[in-house]
């Protein structure tokens, strides 16, 4: 016998080809034999599922009917026009758990998933400060605005690139930038 | 003209000319590169007769029902009256508002399919006391 503990299988369960629809399970937890695990569920006997692409599952939602409720499964096989809206709700809710307004009700998750990825990435940035003051070394020398002037004075002086390049774009006359 | 004619072969001469694939038809037909295409009243009557059959038992109610939504239709409200009946006869209302809430799931964003089909079907939700969706409620979260 198939045993699995039951968490979110997604389209693992589904026999049929189907896009991967999201659904939540409700099973039976197996009686006698799940020792070893807390709710293992029984995948070789019907399941109850609720999905938008197909209507009627393998078996209603709730079996185990206490006695108003099986009283009112009686008065079901009699006309329909003698049961009140509430039965008829009550009938639905024993067959069905979600109906499909519930099924298709957006959830509030993204707010979740997005909070949680800005507070990581904010995380991340105060990582990375505290990497900037206490792990990197000190700046090079040759970074700083003065050497760097020198630098470009030196190059200018040796005529590096003259023809197309960094002194060819520089007016020796009248020392500056073309 | 030339469709009347060539269905009037019956026993199928697989010209490669035969019908143009129904792609555009909002119910029914599969496209076919091959092979004799049913129509869309054809798959009606098949539905219906499925549906209809007197003692119909709970799996077939359901496997039927599980199919027909799993095509890329809207199923005719004669097949969904064939279907309601069925549920009459299997006792079970609970399937019957569950099924007209996969219509109107159906039809997705054609709105005006759902009130269609209720329209059509009020004779038989009033006959058999079946409640839409709406009227108990359950169309609310």
């Amino acid at each position: 016998m198939l045993r699995l503990t039951s968490s979110r299988l997604g389209s693992l369960l589904a026999g049929r080809p189907t896009a991967a629809l999201t659904f939540s399970i409700k099973g039976r937890a197996a009686s006698q034999q799940s020792h070893e695990v807390s709710e293992a569920l029984d995948m070789s006997r019907p399941m109850y599922y609720d999905r938008v692409d197909m209507p009627l599952p393998d078996k209603p939602y709730k079996d185990v009917l206490s006695e108003a409720e099986q009283k009112l499964k009686q008065k079901e096989k009699g006309p329909w026009s003698q049961l009140t809206n509430e039965e008829k709700v009550a009938l639905y809710r024993l067959k069905f758990c979600q109906s499909y307004s519930e099924m298709r009700a957006p959830s509030a998750e993204w707010k979740t998933v997005l909070g949680g990825v800005l507070f990581f990435l904010g995380f991340t940035g105060l990582v990375v400060w505290w990497q900037r003051i206490y792990v990197y070394p000190p700046r090079p020398r040759t970074l700083e605005d003065d050497w760097k002037a020198m630098q470009l004075q030196r190059m200018l002086d040796m005529r590096i690139n003259p023809v197309e390049g960094l002194s060819a774009k520089w007016d020796y006359d009248k020392g500056q930038w073309k | 003209m030339f469709r009347a004619a060539v269905r009037l072969s019956v026993s199928g001469a697989r010209s490669l000319t035969r019908t143009q694939p129904r792609c555009q038809a909002p119910l029914a037909s599969r496209c076919y590169s091959h092979g004799k295409q049913e129509t869309d009243e054809e798959f009606d009557a098949r539905w219906i007769t499925y549906f209809n059959k007197p003692d119909i038992d709970a799996w077939e109610l359901r496997k039927g029902m599980n199919t027909l939504i799993g095509y890329d239709l809207v199923p005719e409200p004669k097949i969904l009256e064939a279907v309601l009946r069925a549920c009459r006869r299997l006792n079970d209302l609970a399937s019957a508002i569950r099924i007209l809430e996969a219509v109107k799931d159906k039809a997705g964003p054609h709105k005006d399919i759902y009130p269609y089909v209720i329209q059509e079907l009020k004779p038989v939700l009033s006959e058999l006391g079946i409640s839409t969706p709406e009227e108990l409620g359950l169309d609310k979260i």
